[in-house]
Order: C-alpha cells, then sequence, then structure tokens
C-alpha cells in the first residue's frame, strides 16, 4: 500500500497511466458506505495531531484499523515542506493496525485535493476509518470538507480562535466542534459558548444534523467519550439519511473541479459546464473520478490547441 | 615578588569534571582518581538509559549502556558508585532530570547505608525538565506532573538535606540550542520563576520558609568563546535575579537572594578541525565566568579539548583540570576586588542585556510562562530561529571560527594521531551490566520491591511527597526502569514540540539556489519531490543538530518527515516505509552509532528497503565511519561538516547514484 500511494504521486506518464488504472479499479469496487473518512482541522498549535494520538489509541482499543493522511503546507519559497505530525502521532508504535502518511499540501504544483482525494480512497480500502489531518483557517476548509464525511474543527481555548473562524466565514464547514485543552478552565469554556453562539447550535430543522460543539483535552482524555460518540453518531447520521452518497459524490466533482482549475481556471471549467456539468458527465460516463478528471483535462487541452 | 598571603586570597570555585562511563566500579575509580588528582568536587554523569527511566536491559538501551555515563539501575549501583567516597564532606552533582528524585533517593539511601546524616550532604540534582522539552531531550512525563515532582524535591530537601541544591536552572543548553546571551537570560529566569511559583501555588512549602527556598535555587550557565560578553551576562543574571526574589518573592536577606552558579564551557563552539585549539578556546571562556568577583561561579566544569571527536580519556580530562587550577592558584585572579568595578564600558553592556532580557522575560511572562511558552512552542521557535541563523553566520564566514572557515591550513597535529586518541567504551560493559542488573533483581526480596512500587503508586495518587515513598524503594530493591514506569503509568509520557515546522527563515545564497535547482530536476526523473525522513534512534534527545537538517532540507526544496528523538530501528525503518521517502537522515551524538546504525540497516533490509540510503551525522572517529559505510551507510558527517548546503548537495547525490541492495 505505501507503494501505491508513491506511485499516484508519480508524475511520470507511464505510472500515471498505471496509476489511473488502479484507481479506476478501486473506484469501482469498493464498498459503500466502507471506511468512515474523517477530517480534522484547525489552526496551528490547536493540538490536533495530538487530539488525533489520543482518538488513535481510544479507537484502536476498540479494535478498529486507522489510518492517517497528515497534511502539511508547503513553502512558497523553495517548494519544499517540514512534515512534522510523526512526532505527536505515537500511538502507531509498531503496531501495523495503525498506518501514517505525511503530504505535503504543495499548494503551487496542483492543490491538496489531486494527492490526497486520491489517497483517501486508498487508504479506505484498507482501514476501517481514515483521518486526514489539515491546518486550517483559510480556504481548505471546503477542500477537506469535500475530502471527507465527517469534519471535524479543533479550536484552541483562546478568544481569538472563534472570532477568526467567523470572520473567514468557515464555520458551515465542520460538522463537529472541539474547544480542545479544557484543563485550562474558564478559557475553554468560554471559547465553547463562542462557538456555540456563533453556530446558534439547537436551531437547525428537524432531521438536520445538529451540529455539537464538545469540550476536549487530549492531554488528560478529558471528553473523549464524547468526541467519539458525536463522530459515530455523525456517521449514523449520515448513512441513515442518505446524504453520505450525495456527499461523496460532490466530494467526487469537488475533486474534479479543482483539478481543471489548477490548469485551466474557472473559465477553463465554465467550458464545461461547471459544477453541474462534470456532475452530469461523471453520472453519464460512467468512467471513474479520477480517468474522467484525465479525460476533461485531455479535453480542454484538446480545444485550447485549436484555437491557436 | 611578593608572594601573596593565602588568607587574602579568596577561596577558589568548586573543580568538578563531568565524568563517568561503563559501569559503576569503573566510574568509582575514575572519581577517586580525579579527586586525588585535586578535583574539589563530583560532577555525575549518567547513562542514557538511567537518564530516561530505563533499566539496562531494555529494548531502547541497546547499544547506550554505560555510554555517555554511568548506568545506575539500583541501590547496589549506587553504592558502588560512591565506594570508600565520603558522602558527608562530597559535594556531589549529578546531571540527572526526569527520574532526579529517584536518583537522589538512591544517593540517600547509600548514606543512610553507610550512616551518614542526610543533613550533611551537599550537592545538586539538575532536575530541570523545561530545558529538557527545549534542548536535551532526556524528558519522560508531561510538564504539569514534571512540575509536581520538582516541587516536591525542592518541599522535601529544604528541611531534610538543607544543604542540596534540588534544581539547577539550566541556561546551558540553551546556549547550545543556539539562544543568544538575552534569550539564555530571559528564558532562565522565566523558568526559575515556574518553578518558585508552581512551590509556592502548591503550598507544600510554608509561606514562611520560601525564602530558604529560593536560597537553594542555583543556576548552570554556558560560558562561550564572546568573553567579555559572558561576563557581563553573568553579571545581569546576577541583577535581574536580586530583583526577581525580592519583588517577586520578598526574600529581605540578601544572603538568600544572591545569584549561585556553577558552570560548563561551551561546547557548541569546540571544533573537530584543528582540535588542539579548543584548549585556548577553553581557557578564554573559563576566564569569563571567574573574572569577575561580584559574577564568579561557584563550581565549573571545563570539557576536553577532543570532545568533538569522541569520548575524552582520563589524560585529557586532567588536562582541563589543570588549566582550572593554574587559574585559581597561580594566577593572581582571587586575589582581587571585582575588576570591573566602575567600568562604564561593562555597565553599559550589562544594561543593555538587562533591558533586552527584561522585555523577553515580560513577552513570556505573559504568555503565561515557560511552561506555557514550552508548550505552545515559541521558546523552541526563537532558539531553532537562532541557531540557524548562527549555522548560517558559519557558512558564510561572517562568524569567524578559527581552523573552520579561516585559517585551516594546517600541518599534521601529534595529537590526534593513532587509535587511542580518544576513549572507547568496552562494548563488554553493557552485557556485564546487564548480568549484574539481572542478578540483582533475583537476589531482591520480590515481595518489598512490590509493596514499596504500590506504596509509590498509593503516595503519588494522594498527592503526598515522592521522596519518602522513593527512598523506600531505593532500600527495597526497586530499578530505576520501575520507579519511572510506576511513574509513566500516572503521568504518562510527553512529546515536546520540535519547533522546526515553524521554522519561517528561509536560507538564501547562490549555493542554496544551485541545490535547489538540482532538487527539482531529480524529483522530475523521481517522477514525485525527493522525500526524507529525519530522525534520532536510541535515547539520544540532543536534537539540535537534526532540526537544523530538517530546516535546511526543507529550504533547499526537500519534503521532509521529521520523526523527532527515541526511535526504535524498527520505528524508523516503518516511517521510512509508510512514508516512502527516498532518504534517510539518521543523528546520534551519543557515541552509540555502531549498534543502532546496523539495527536500522537489519531493519530496512527486513522491511524490503534495503536499497534505500542512508547518511548519518554524529560524533563519529574515522574508524567508526569506514565501518559504517562499509556496512552500507551512503555518507557518514561529523561535526566538522559544518556547511550544511554542501550537506544537501550530496543528499541529491546519493539518492541519483544507483544503488545495489546492501
Amino acid at each position: 500500500m505505501p507503494e501505491a500511494l508513491n506511485l499516484i504521486d508519480d508524475q511520470r506518464p507511464a505510472q500515471r497511466r498505471a496509476a489511473l488504472a488502479i484507481l479506476d479499479e478501486l473506484e469501482a469496487r469498493s464498498a459503500f458506505p466502507g471506511a468512515h473518512r474523517l477530517g480534522v482541522t484547525g489552526t496551528p498549535g490547536a493540538g490536533k495531531s495530538t487530539l488525533i494520538d489520543a482518538l488513535l489509541r481510544a479507537l484502536r482499543a476498540r479494535g478498529e484499523t486507522l489510518a492517517v493522511l497528515a497534511v502539511d503546507p508547503s513553502s512558497r519559497a523553495s517548494g519544499g515542506a517540514l512534515l512534522g505530525d510523526r512526532v505527536r502521532m505515537r500511538a502507531a508504535g509498531e503496531d501495523p493496525g495503525i498506518f501514517i502518511r505525511s503530504m505535503a499540501a504543495r499548494e503551487q504544483l496542483g492543490g491538496t485535493a489531486a494527492g490526497a482525494h486520491a489517497s483517501v480512497l486508498i487508504l479506505s480500502c484498507v482501514f476501517d476509518r481514515v483521518i486526514v489531518e489539515t491546518v486550517g483557517v483559510g480556504q481548505s476548509e471546503s477542500d477537506v470538507h469535500s475530502l471527507v464525511d465527517t469534519l471535524l474543527l479543533v479550536a484552541n481555548p483562546s478568544s481569538g480562535d472563534a472570532l477568526q473562524f467567523m470572520k473567514a466565514g468557515l464555520l458551515e464547514w465542520p460538522d463537529v466542534f472541539a474547544v480542545n485543552k479544557s484543563d485550562l478552565g474558564a478559557e475553554a469554556a468560554r471559547t465553547r459558548s463562542e462557538l456555540e453562539s456563533g453556530l446558534a447550535v439547537g436551531e437547525s430543522a428537524s432531521g438536520e444534523w445538529r451540529r455539537a460543539v464538545l469540550q476536549v483535552s487530549a492531554r488528560d482524555g478529558t471528553g473523549l467519550d464524547a468526541l467519539q460518540q458525536a463522530l459515530d453518531a455523525h456517521r449514523d447520521h449520515l448513512s441513515t439519511s442518505e446524504t453520505l452518497a450525495a456527499r461523496r459524490e460532490a466530494g467526487r466533482v469537488a475533486h474534479v473541479l479543482s483539478a481543471l482549475r489548477e490548469r485551466f481556471g474557472s473559465r477553463g471549467v465554465e467550458a464545461l459546464g461547471g459544477a453541474t456539468g462534470v456532475a452530469n458527465r461523471l453520472r453519464e460516463s460512467g468512467a471513474g473520478t479520477f480517468s474522467l478528471a484525465a479525460q476533461l483535462d485531455a479535453e480542454l487541452d484538446a480545444a485550447l490547441a485549436a484555437r491557436s | 615578588m611578593s608572594i601573596p598571603n593565602s588568607a587574602d586570597r579568596d577561596r577558589p570555585w568548586v573543580f568538578r569534571t563531568y565524568s563517568g562511563h561503563s559501569s559503576a566500579q569503573a566510574s568509582n575509580a575514575l572519581y577517586r582518581d580525579n579527586l586525588e588528582k585535586g578535583q574539589t568536587g563530583l560532577s555525575v554523569a549518567f547513562d542514557l538509559p538511567t537518564q530516561t527511566g530505563v533499566d539496562s536491559d531494555h529494548p531502547l538501551a541497546r547499544g547506550e549502556v554505560g555510554k555517555v555515563g554511568v548506568p545506575i539501575c539500583h541501590v547496589d549501583d549506587m553504592t558502588a558508585l560512591f565506594h570508600e567516597l565520603p558522602l558527608d564532606r562530597m559535594n556531589t552533582s549529578m546531571t540527572i532530570n526526569a527520574p532526579a528524585a529517584w536518583l537522589l533517593a538512591l544517593y540517600v539511601a547509600v548514606a543512610e547505608r553507610s550512616g551518614v546524616d542526610t543533613q550533611q550532604l551537599q550537592g545538586t540534582t539538575q532536575n530541570d525538565i523545561v530545558k529538557e522539552y527545549l534542548s536535551r531531550g532526556t524528558y519522560i512525563f508531561p510538564p504539569e506532573p514534571s512540575m509536581r515532582l520538582i516541587s516536591d524535591m525542592v518541599a522535601y530537601t529544604v528541611d531534610a538535606i538543607p544543604r542540596w541544591n534540588p534544581i539547577n536552572i539550566c541556561s546551558y543548553h540553551l546556549q547550545e540550542a543556539g539562544a543568544t546571551p538575552v534569550q539564555e537570560i530571559a528564558f532562565a529566569m522565566a523558568n526559575a520563576i515556574a518553578v518558585l511559583d508552581a512551590v509556592r501555588e502548591r503550598g507544600d512549602v510554608p509561606e514562611a520558609r520560601l525564602p530558604q527556598v529560593v536560597g537553594r535555587i542555583s543556576f548552570f550557565l554556558n560560558a562561550g568563546i564572546r568573553f567579555v560578553e559572558e561576563t557581563c551576562k553573568a553579571r545581569a543574571m546576577t541583577e535581574i535575579w536580586d530583583r526577581i526574589t525580592r519583588e517577586r518573592y520578598g526574600v529581605e536577606d540578601e544572603k538568600l537572594r544572591r545569584f549561585r552558579y556553577g558552570v560548563q564551557v561551551n561546547s557548541l563552539g569546540l571544533t573537530e578541525a584543528q582540535p588542539e585549539n579548543n584548549v585556548i578556546r577553553i581557557v578564554l571562556e573559563a576566564l569569563g565566568v571567574t573574572l569577575s568577583k561580584k559574577a564568579r561561579c561557584r563550581a565549573l566544569q571545563l570539557p576536553a579539548w577532543n570532545e568533538a571527536l569522541g569520548l575524552p580519556r582520563p589524560w585529557d580530562q586532567q588536562w582541563s583540570l589543570r588549566i582550572q587550577q593554574i587559574l585559581a592558584y597561580e594566577t593572581d585572579l582571587l586575589e582581587h576586588e571585582d575588576l570591573f568595578e566602575g567600568s562604564q564600558v561593562v555597565e553599559n553592556r550589562v544594561r543593555e542585556l538587562v533591558e533586552a532580557a527584561d522585555a523577553e522575560l515580560q513577552q513570556v511572562l505573559e504568555m503565561g510562562g515557560a511552561v506555557a511558552a514550552v508548550e505552545n512552542a515559541y521558546m523552541k521557535q526563537q532558539l531553532v530561529a537562532s541557531h540557524t541563523a548562527r549555522t548560517q553566520a558559519i557558512e558564510t564566514g561572517e562568524l569567524p571560527v578559527v581552523g573552520v572557515n579561516r585559517f585551516i591550513e594546517t600541518a599534521d597535529s601529534p595529537l590526534t594521531e593513532g587509535e587511542r586518541s580518544i576513549l572507547v567504551v568496552d562494548e563488554s560493559a553493557e552485557r556485564a551490566q546487564i548480568e549484574a542488573l539481572r542478578a540483582f533483581r533475583s537476589r531482591r526480596n520480590e515481595s518489598e520491591a512490590k509493596t514499596a512500587l504500590q506504596g509509590l503508586r498509593d503516595a503519588l495518587r494522594n498527592g503526598e511527597n515522592v521522596m519518602p515513598p522513593s527512598i523506600r524503594a531505593a532500600h527495597a530493591g526497586v530499578t530505576t526502569g520501575e520507579w519511572s514506569d510506576t511513574l509513566r503509568e500516572l503521568f504518562g509520557e510527553y512529546r515536546a514540540p520540535t519547533g522546526v515546522t515553524a521554522a519561517r527563515r528561509e536560507t538564501q545564497g547562490e549555493d542554496m539556489k544551485g541545490v535547489r535547482d538540482r532538487v527539482q530536476q531529480l524529483a522530475t526523473s523521481l517522477g514525485r519531490p525527493l522525500k526524507i525522513l529525519v530522525g534520532k534512534p536510541g535515547l539520544d534527545g540532543h536534537s539540535n543538530g537534526a532540526e537544523q537538517i530538517a530546516v535546511r532540507a526543507r529550504d533547499v526544496g526537500m519534503e521532509v518527515v521529521y520523526d523527532g528523538i527515541r526511535l526504535t530501528p524498527a520505528q524508523i525503518a516503518a516511517s521510512a516505509r509508510d512514508e516512502g521517502v527516498h532518504v534517510i537522515g539518521l543523528s546520534i551524538l551519543s557515541g552509540s552509532h555502531q549498534v543502532l546504525v546496523l539495527d536500522v540497516l537489519e531493519c530496512l533490509r527486513e522491511a524490503g528497503l534495503g536499497e534505500l540510503p542512508v547518511v548519518v551525522g554524529g560524533i563519529i572517529p574515522d574508524t567508526d565511519a569506514d565501518q559504517l559505510q562499509a556496512a552500507g551507510v551512503a555518507r557518514v558527517y561529523t561535526p566538522k561538516d559544518f556547511d550544511l548546503t554542501r550537506i544537501m548537495g550530496e543528499i541529491v547525490d546519493v539518492v541519483s547514484e544507483p544503488r545495489a541492495a546492501a
């Protein structure tokens, strides 16, 4: 499996063809709903990795197998990246039931989505749960939202955090909120209530997912049980409300769109009929998401070549 | 010439040599030898398994037993270490941190067994956990319970062992990690405040005894080659400490406010190239902390001139001791009042340092103090940034280092010829230690040991002081690993922030651009960007070097998986496989590179990654380097390889080279 992840990252033409074939087959064969795909996002220093480490221990103890895809930003100046999340995730030890892969976001080379979508697909064929960790605050929330079934936002217990989220308009994306470091007491409670008022918790229509704000502490384990229950509840909610299939499909469309937008901009995406056009093509063609993206890429290339 | 009356001279500081290796017996012989040569205090170096709370037969201890210090697993080891040394007249400094309470308990047990009143015991347990998180890496528990252990020791010693310094606030390691003088002062003060505030908040010591507690806080400083500035630094710290103890803790007695400190002079600046020059560096650095009477150190230990080459021999350590003796007995240094009193130049520099350090200290305090600034990685990030700047200044030649980037022409040195120019620890020492440990376990009273451990567990759960049950456990034959595991159960283990991911400063320059281009070209032929794993196998926690490598690799465009410290060879192989890296960089400074690197290579072969190139950095003598390369290591780097960009270029070479399976 690590070799499969290497392969889908490989840009050489022969390797790309091989990767597409594998991805199409995995997509066609993978069971639904399959692995639970959980996204974890939040500001730097909010304790995402430490919280994931605590979750890994708890979920592994229930017998689940788990994979983590830890995405960190790339340096714009050098193109390099420092991927330091493994240090904080020691639950794995030498346990083959836990797999951790670090990944550079490579903004300038094609966006998070390109490699992440394919990686999540591969990992979800092998593990019971796939956790995607990304640094948040910015545009990446919508990206990671399209990758996963459940998005968890981890907030720091400082008054600034909740305010920043609201300003950045990203409270609409997460399904579950966790204010970490609840052992810090009053400040954590205050952040929680700020978030709750920002979300207007409790005003959702019946049958809709009621978004919860939890207080947790990765350090002393407080609130971890409640967090697991909330994550399980969201997964159950999705599978009973049939929104999971719709969400996954939207995710596939988002992947194709972001791959195309990277090379051809919004004009190129419009030429294909935007999100609706791509969704229709995906449904009609019966092709896998990844080969459709490659096919549309080639079509747009050809169209541009014809014009010049 | 007039020969001064010895009564007119100041008493010299305590002469120490940081030492210990192989076994308690071998270290005891070394200590007695050193004392006979005129050393006046002991400085015990423990091996890494002892420092990280594992027994000598633990899997992580493999290759590390008796390497950088003495292995102490139980009370019989401690008894052997101090065999025929008069504990009531010794001044013993122990470089021990996470399990400091345990090693002090063993020391007390030895004293009790030999009929020495603990009121007579004199010495220091280093016991500074903040700098372990920031620089030295031998922490075990999270900050909060660690601060509790420190507070317990402070509360216990103030009455039971009143002449003991329960904690030595270390700015030494901050300088080794790249701290500027201002950072060194500010972070050390923040650390001392964190300890004293914790003691006060916990209420373990009656308010009226707080001045005595303050009076037992000592410091451990570094003295670098800029020795005028170092003198000013010590004077600035004296001034700031006097103010903090008076204003924050209300200490009236001037004596209890005195800034008491010991020193180990700088190791960071000792060079592998032309190592004989280090003797001169050491002398000048010693001057920096002895010249000013007002801010003179209380104890001094000097490294050996050949430390960057490997473990020093007894003769090398003797040479450093002689420096101290000449300084104290031959020169007129101790005959004068403070030389700098009234010096406007020194006064101005001290003023600048005090002001800048105050501002930095204020910033840390506003963040919530030293512990908060560890957890949010602020201090670590500042240190990594300073260290990066220093490394670059040496590379560009802006910071001259004689024999390294200036005046590198040299005749062959007669001092480093031959294979016996460094100490080689006998590889059988580890086996002997493990056998002795197993024999000890089988002869002790098992139920007494179990009961003592249960007593320790109960006491900790009830919030009682850790010292009394630890001393009982020492007598009952509990081992270092068992004591530490009991605390691990209750407190958990900690991973400190690395600070590397936040190292924003990008390295520039023509060389950098060249390597960056090559990294990009290689990505095209590899099909994906060059991915490297950087980590430290074994127990050595000195991560500064590995962090600098990781940051520079990022800056030349590599994708760097930084895996941190305390990794088993199997974990490194698993990380390399799961991460799909093209090359592995290992850093080992403890001298156990042979065993650990060979184990990593073996694990890689088992994982089907035998072709993955491995580069190794560390204090690695030439003969060892040859053996490592023969075993399949692609490149070996030692302290003389200061040009990190060149190393990056070679890593590109290594990945580009076609390789046969090793």
